[in-house]
């Protein structure tokens, strides 16, 4: 079982190595320089300007093979901020962009953590009625409101919760944050109920599948046929194995609790990485992109080590195995 | 015959089809089955055995249902019986046992918490005794290393000893009837052997009436009392084992007879009763085996035949027969 | 070469690939049966696709007349030339209105704008229309990009194996383990701006999906005992995938086309509100709509025609796909008969 970790853990590490090299292509072989400049700086300026911007952000280094020093590249040096968590300054406005992800964590987590501890609960349980109703109009209705719930674009969601329940009916604040712990809930409500109703249609209709999945299999028949009730067997026998798969559909949503919802964030105005990202779209921050990429992909490799790890004490077959 | 533990007539089970119609999985089934006797269940895969052994403990797979007929236990009607009672009849009167051992146990709970379940479930014990009970059903069905056992989890187990399990759960309750679909298919030949011997002595010890379902005529020849010989969703054939075969009268008998291996001589090319069974939905009018038939005729393909009884109590379905009277 | 007239060739390949399928669909028994079998059981779903696919197409090609002296001549398509050619406003105006919203001045064409005009005072009917042609590009030219390379990577990975698959894999996992939102704004952002970009955007994050179905299916393709007695008996592993391999995998790049098309045309919406979509999209009216319900009055006949034609494509497309999977699945057949 140690050797499947370690094994699982040089997966992740070769993962982030390609991550890292993707992101080595995209923003420095693929995006000319040049062009990074004229976009932060504007169409018109002069040419030393750019010069001394390219040499301020260090775009003006060889990209990969520097005779005179090995190290001063910017391969180099983009691996070693990335690795070193030491990411340099936004491409924008030479902020350290460091700084700027540590004041957004807490308002994203604000979010992102409470959207995460209802919102399982919520779609397995769901999923658990309809699927113990299978094959009944429960069911039937269940999966057609489903679909259409995940068929309404998350864009919708949020012009409609916004409108609807902040501006005609006036629960909520239409956006703003503020993270006084006692107004703070106020701000979260709205985006949180969003997120919310945004993710259940899918959410439900998968957890239905793998519930229905594991109803079908034969040690479900074999409970039956020793005498447990419908709920019981749901409980104790479909539930306990479905946890494998519902734990990989979690694991999938851990790198959001970090990077945020770009669109709840954004539209919302919390002040979280969300926004950051959105920040850095509009003001063709490229430096700040590829951190949010490269955080984002490095979590999302975290997650998958760690649910493997989770998958040991959930599934015997693989610890013992 | 004195009145049967277990009574089933006219049984009939449906699959939805195209469009609104029904088909008829299982249709008009009979059978009976004494006080501590075994009856086998045989016919070729496709043709019911597993839906009529599921339709009698009320557990067909939607969208699947029982339509009609009715199911005794000791002269206690079983179709219409509420979720709760059936739920009760379940394991503790009418145990099963399936055909694949390796998918059949919960890969995530001990073995000797599915057994303890089972014992659980009808009996109001604590936990440690129900974990007892388990260890001497362990002993009882010959686990060796019974209490080490006890904690291990199904994929560390061998095919024959998760039969072995299976076999301890369907006896946690002590039923009275014992439904076993196929229960060696799935293994080697050795193991075969050890798990039918096994059967045949725990239903010796504890009395329990069997339906044995299977498609090997060897299994038959060893354990059944009684024969029923299902085709295409309709009981054939039934008697005493050694008449049906002994001296198998429907054509469908003697075919699944003479295409044993066993039977044919050395060098001899083994027989196969020509085609195949007919999909559900396309079952013919008339006698459903005509199409296969050698000896069919035209009133074969027109109209079904009735039973006819046979001396010894059993009976055959066949034009044939019931012309030679 | 001019934008409409590459849109004209476009949609002539695309009337000539749906022909062709339609044409190999009606020659096999098997085909006729299961296409019939889908629109049996999504009827509705079936009809509302084959409406945006219809508006798409007759949006699709366009020509351009000669000019009123003093304008500049656009290209006009089928679907523009069902309305009038100056059917613009000044701005506002709502549903069947006979003046503009704010202000009140008379309309150009009182009570004939059925959803209205927009700021711009663009009929939003025609708009709600002509994002049928963008959804359907979106997921068109995506496709074509995404799926051939999907079938060349996956087959290969999954018949070849070793270091081919070592290689392939290790570029899935890379690219899967980006958030997909996160890797589709990235490339947009150094790809630049513009309809192909995105697209292309769009292809390298569903290639993913796409390249890792075709390698699963390849292996156990690969496994069959006739593709084994083929490679056995020295039968060259191009006839062996043309004959054997290949012409198996079309159900499954079905069946995830149609799951992974509403994923795109969404996906779409989300850059368009990020302001890096593709012009004419519905995302971009919805995008619009933010500004229009913080006005006073609420302006919402922009928004409501944007998000229920994206909507009703989503739906059905949905449905169907359900529907696809089933009937073309054999392994959901296999798990009900066993
Ligand atoms: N879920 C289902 N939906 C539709 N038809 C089904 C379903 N399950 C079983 N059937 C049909 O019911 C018929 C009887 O199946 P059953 O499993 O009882 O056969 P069997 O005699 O036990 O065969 P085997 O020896 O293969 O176990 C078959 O023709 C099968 O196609
Ligand atoms: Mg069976």
């Amino acid at each position: 079982m140690l050797a499947y970790l370690l094994r699982r853990l040089a997966w992740g590490a070769v993962t982030v190595v390609g991550v890292l090299l993707f992101l080595f292509w995209l923003f420095f072989l693929y995006a000319d320089p040049q062009d990074v400049a004229r976009r932060a700086l504007g169409e018109k300026a002069p040419p030393e300007a750019v010069a001394q911007w390219l040499a301020n952000h260090g775009y003006d280094k060889p990209a990969v093979w520097n005779p005179a020093a090995p190290l001063d590249t910017r391969l180099a040096d983009h691996l070693r901020r990335m690795l070193t968590f030491d990411f340099g300054k936004s491409d924008a406005d030479d902020t350290p962009i460091a700084a700027r992800l540590a004041d957004g964590i807490g308002p994203t987590l604000s979010v992102t953590v409470p959207l995460l501890l209802l919102g399982l609960p919520l779609a397995v349980s769901l999923a658990l009625l309809v699927a113990f109703f299978r094959e009944t109009y429960i069911d039937r209705a269940g999966v057609v409101l489903s679909v259409l719930a995940m068929s309404v674009s998350i864009l919708i969601y949020i012009l409609g919760g916004q409108f609807l329940l902040g501006k005609v009916l006036r629960w909520f604040p239409i956006s703003g944050f503020d993270p006084d712990p006692g107004v703070v809930l106020r701000f979260l409500a709205l985006p949180v109920l969003v997120g919310l109703v945004s993710h259940l249609g899918s959410d439900v209709r998968f957890y239905r599948a793998v519930f229905l999945e594991e109803s079908n299999r034969d040690y479900v028949r074999t409970a039956r046929a020793k005498g447990a009730s419908d709920a019981r067997v749901m409980a104790r026998h479909v539930l306990p194995n479905a946890l494998i798969p519902v734990l990989t559909n979690v694991s999938l949503a851990i790198p959001f609790l970090f990077t945020g919802s770009l669109l709840l964030e954004s539209f919302f105005g919390i002040p979280g990485l969300g926004s950051i990202t959105v920040e850095a779209i509009h003001a063709n921050d490229f430096a700040t992109l590829r951190v949010m990429v490269y955080l984002g992909a490095l979590l999302f490799v975290a997650a998958q080590v760690l649910t493997d790890v989770a998958y040991t004490l959930v599934d015997p077959r693989v610890r013992l195995g | 015959m004195s009145a049967p533990l277990l009574a089933v007539e006219g049984l009939v089970t449906s699959f939805p089809g195209r469009g609104a119609e029904r088909i008829a999985v299982v249709d008009r089934v009979d059978l009976a089955i004494a006080a501590g006797e075994t009856l086998a269940l045989v016919g070729e895969s496709g043709c019911g055995k597993s839906m009529t052994a599921l339709s009698i403990v009320s557990l067909v797979p939607k969208p699947g249902r029982v339509d009609a007929g009715s199911v005794r236990l000791a002269g206690r009607e079983l179709r219409g019986l509420p979720v709760d009672a059936m739920r009760r009849v379940r394991g503790a009167e009418i145990a099963m046992i399936f055909q694949e051992p390796a998918t059949s146990l919960n890969p995530v709970q001990r073995v000797g918490a599915q057994v303890a379940e089972a014992v659980r479930l009808h009996e109001r014990v604590s936990r440690g005794e129900a974990l007892r009970r388990a260890l001497a059903l362990f002993e009882s069905v010959g686990i060796p290393d019974p209490d080490a056992r006890l904690g291990a989890y199904p994929h560390q187990l061998s095919g024959g000893l998760k039969q072995r399990v299976m076999i301890a759960i369907a006896l946690a309750a002590r039923p009275k009837l014992l439904v076993a679909d196929e229960p060696t298919t799935a293994l080697d030949v050795t193991v075969q052997a050890q798990i039918l011997e096994l059967l045949r002595r725990l239903a010796g010890e504890t009395g329990a009436s069997v339906l044995l379902i299977t498609h090997d005529l060897g299994v038959v020849n060893e354990l059944a009392d009684r024969v029923a010989v299902m085709y295409a969703g309709r009981v054939v054939e039934e008697g005493t084992r050694e008449a049906v075969l002994g001296a198998p009268r429907h054509p469908y008998t003697q075919g699944l007879l003479r295409a044993m291996p066993a039977r044919a001589a050395a060098g001899e090319r083994l027989y196969e009763i020509p085609g195949a069974v007919p999909a559900a939905d396309a079952w013919p009018p008339g006698c459903r085996f005509a199409e296969r038939c050698a000896i069919a005729q035209d009133v074969c393909r027109a109209r079904e035949p009735e039973r006819t009884p046979l001396a010894g109590g059993g009976g055959v379905r066949c034009h044939a027969v019931a012309a030679a009277r | 070469m001019e934008g409409h007239v590459a849109g004209n060739l476009g949609a002539a390949a695309l009337v000539l690939l749906l022909a062709f399928a339609a044409w190999r669909v009606r020659g096999s028994r098997r085909g006729r049966e299961r296409f019939g079998e889908i629109v049996r059981r999504r009827p509705w779903a079936s009809a509302v696709v084959a409406l945006y696919l219809g508006v798409a197409l007759l949006d699709s090609f366009a020509w351009i007349d000669a000019a009123a002296p003093g304008t500049v001549a656009a290209p006009r398509s089928l679907l523009d030339r069902v309305f009038p050619a100056d059917f613009g406003e000044r701005s506002y105006s709502a549903p069947l209105a006979d003046a503009e919203f704010y202000g009140g001045e008379p309309l150009a064409h009182p009570g004939r704008h059925l959803l209205g005009t927009d700021i711009l005072g663009r009929d939003v009917l025609h708009l709600a229309l002509g994002g049928a042609r963008v959804a359907l590009l979106i997921g068109g030219v995506t496709s074509l990009l995404a799926i051939p390379l999907a079938i060349a990577f996956g087959v290969a990975a999954g018949y070849f194996g070793r270091r081919v698959d070592d290689v392939v894999f290790f570029v899935l996992s890379t690219l899967a383990s980006i958030p997909s939102l996160l890797l589709l704004v990235a490339l947009v952002m150094v790809l630049g701006r513009g309809t192909l970009q995105v697209c292309v955007a769009l292809a390298i994050t569903s290639w993913v999906g796409f390249c890792r179905v075709v390698r699963g299916e390849t292996m156990k393709l690969r496994e069959l005992d006739y593709v084994q007695a083929a490679r056995a008996l020295g039968v060259s592993d191009a006839r062996i995938l043309a004959r054997h391999v290949v012409p198996n995998l079309g159900h499954l790049v079905v069946i995830t086309f149609v799951l992974t098309f509403s994923q795109l045309v969404l996906s779409e919406a989300i850059l368009s509100w990020l302001g890096v979509g593709i012009d004419g999209s519905w995302g971009q009216m919805i995008d619009q709509a933010r500004d229009e319900l913080a006005r006073d009055p609420v302006i919402g006949w922009n928004l409501g025609a944007a998000s229920a034609a994206l909507f009703g494509l989503i739906l059905a497309v949905n449905r169907l796909g359900d529907a696809v999977r089933d009937v073309l699945d054999p392994r959901t057949l296999r798990e009900r008969a066993g």
